[in-house]
């Protein structure tokens, strides 16, 4: 409590203080957290390619397949033929404009969720249906002891979790934590089925916690960066950013 | 974010339990005089407005037969911490009931319930569970250090203050129709104050929000290193629980009307009627404010709700 207030009074006075000259290095920013989370050896998470990503969907498309066809129940369409069809969907791909023309850029933003290193979505969770794994660090939610108090989704800065209008309980991406690791699967489908789905590679998989996986590297070469750092939720998946590619000379 | 009726309802309705609560309490500890009856029905109105609160709070569960779960991590989250003292709250103010109700006397004078138990030792706890359960109620909305509209000291504050400031008035509106002229005497002036004192700290609270500038935004949000970002679609043609369960939906000038309304009901208009009250013995002032002061601290939740502004709504702002 008393360590919660000091953080807040704390983040307040610098948050009030006025700029200083940008001559000297800056402090380093007091933390937002009391607690941080414990580290994982292991951290399964997406990669995803701003570069290439052309905003087709297919991630969202096969993810809602894989994941309403399993064994944890579908993700409900409500009204799906109706003038306002609404949906449980883990994947979402946004489309953003920046930049003025003639200059504009179209990005095209896939979002699911990040499997925070520190999930602010755990520790509020009342019934502990929400939880990390320890083994890969996947941030799942027990369907069976979820009380759809939505908590948890008030919790996540992101929007990463949906609530199933259907069976109430709290739905989020997982992974595809019943794909990854069956064996009956032939090794190269052992991935997310965006992963799989993505016609342009845009979404990479692995373990961020080995720095020679293909995830650990593209984020290291390409400059990866994890979706508002100001909360130090330390997001395991991470984007890599547009590249210029200048127009070739002929 | 969206208020939901359910929170509503029993942030509100268990608020003014505990706070008639804590006053019969003390006025208890303090020797008041007072009619044992008047003390019983009191206690037990609070008993129902706690009651009707749990209930409330039943409503906002998708899974209500799996509630009894919700007490497992109290390690950890604020919520299942309230969730553990809201009961265990309901079931002291019981005991003392049945306490004070065993003690059999029927006369007036500070000795219903003869015994320390009735009159020391169980309002003395209640005082304080009523506090703890206000701290935990708040901290739910406090500790979600995002929502930077609420995760602010000011949120415990407001809670404990609203809470007794309408406990207050209840009690007072209740003791002057039931002639408990001592009792009002010795908590008019500390119902006048109280909602003064909680409508001061609210208005700081009002005075944050609207000054606060929020840590996120889009460029934070997407990465997006350029000056003005701007979305051009949200990813569904149509709505989704991220854009019911996070957007009010109300107009900005519904917005304004509710934060003038629910200081005029909540604190303005009580705080007249309980001066005219202390100088002008009556029962009419006492339950007019009463009367007045209910729903607006419907309205004040309402907004207190509407004017917290979600980090993840920077992601859903065009539809296509």
């Amino acid at each position: 409590m008393i360590r919660w207030l000091k953080d807040l009074l704390q983040s307040n006075l610098v948050a009030d203080a006025p700029a200083s000259g940008r001559s000297q290095p800056p402090a380093p920013p007091p933390s937002v957290r009391a607690l941080p989370g414990e580290t994982l050896a292991k951290q399964l998470a997406l990669v995803i390619d701003l570069n290439v990503c052309v905003g087709c969907h297919a991630c969202v498309t096969s993810c809602k397949q894989w994941n309403t066809s399993g064994s944890a129940g579908p993700l409900a369409d409500l009204n799906a033929y109706g003038a306002n069809p609404t949906g449980t969907f883990f994947n979402r791909v946004q489309t953003y404009e920046a930049g003025t023309f003639p200059g504009t850029d179209t990005i095209h933003f896939p979002k699911s969720c990040l499997h925070c290193e520190d999930p602010p979505c755990v520790p509020v969770c009342p019934t502990g249906a929400s939880y990390k794994r320890k083994e890969d660090g996947i941030v799942l939610v027990d369907y069976d002891k979820c009380i759809g108090c939505k908590y948890c989704a008030w919790a996540c800065p992101y929007g990463a979790r949906e609530l199933d209008e259907e069976r109430q309980v709290m739905t989020k991406c997982t992974l595809c934590v019943d794909r990854i690791y069956d064996d009956q699967l032939p090794k190269e489908d052992r991935k997310p089925a965006c992963v799989k789905a993505c016609p342009t590679g845009a979404r990479l998989f692995g373990d961020v916690k080995d720095p020679d996986s293909e995830v650990s590297k593209a984020i290291r070469e390409r400059g990866g960066y994890a979706l508002m750092p100001e909360w130090e939720t330390q997001p395991a998946n991470q984007y890599l950013p547009r590249r210029v590619t200048p127009a070739k000379e002929s | 974010m969206h208020p939901a009726f359910s929170i509503l309802f029993f942030t509100t309705l268990a608020g003014t339990g505990q706070g008639l609560l804590v006053l019969m309490a003390l006025a208890l500890l303090l020797g008041v005089p007072m009619a044992s009856g008047f003390v019983l029905a009191a206690i037990g109105l609070a008993q129902l407005l706690l009651l009707a609160g749990l209930a409330a709070s039943f409503l906002h569960l998708g899974h209500k037969m799996r509630a009894w779960r919700a007490v497992l991590m109290w390690r950890t989250s604020w919520m299942s911490r309230e969730v553990i003292l809201l009961p265990a709250f309901i079931a002291l103010v019981a005991l003392w009931w049945l306490a004070l109700a065993g003690g059999g006397s029927v006369g007036n004078v500070g000795n219903v319930g003869t015994g320390a138990l009735g009159t020391v030792w169980l309002p003395a706890l209640v005082v304080l569970s009523a506090l703890a359960l206000w701290y935990c109620t708040a901290m739910i909305y406090a500790c979600l250090r995002f929502i930077e509209e609420w995760a602010h000291p000011l949120t415990i504050v407001n809670f404990m203050l609203i809470g007794l400031s309408a406990g207050l008035v209840l009690g007072c509106a209740l003791a002057a129709l039931s002639g408990e002229q001592a009792l009002l005497r010795a908590t008019g002036p500390w119902a006048f104050t109280v909602t003064w004192l909680a409508w001061a700290t609210r208005r700081l609270s009002l005075r944050r929000n609207s000054l606060l500038r929020h840590k996120s935004n889009l460029q934070s949000a997407t990465g997006i290193r350029s000056e003005r970002p701007v979305q051009k679609s949200m990813g569904m043609s149509a709505g989704s629980f991220n854009t019911r369960e996070f957007f009010h939906g109300a107009s900005a000038a519904a917005l304004r009307h509710v934060r003038w309304g629910f200081q005029l009901l909540a604190f303005g208009l009580p705080v007249l009627l309980m001066g005219w009250g202390l100088v002008n013995a009556g029962a009419w002032p006492w339950l007019l404010a009463a009367l007045m002061q209910a729903p607006g601290l419907l309205a004040e939740r309402w907004l207190f709700f509407a004017q917290a502004k979600h980090p993840q709504n920077l992601y859903y702002q065009t539809v296509s």
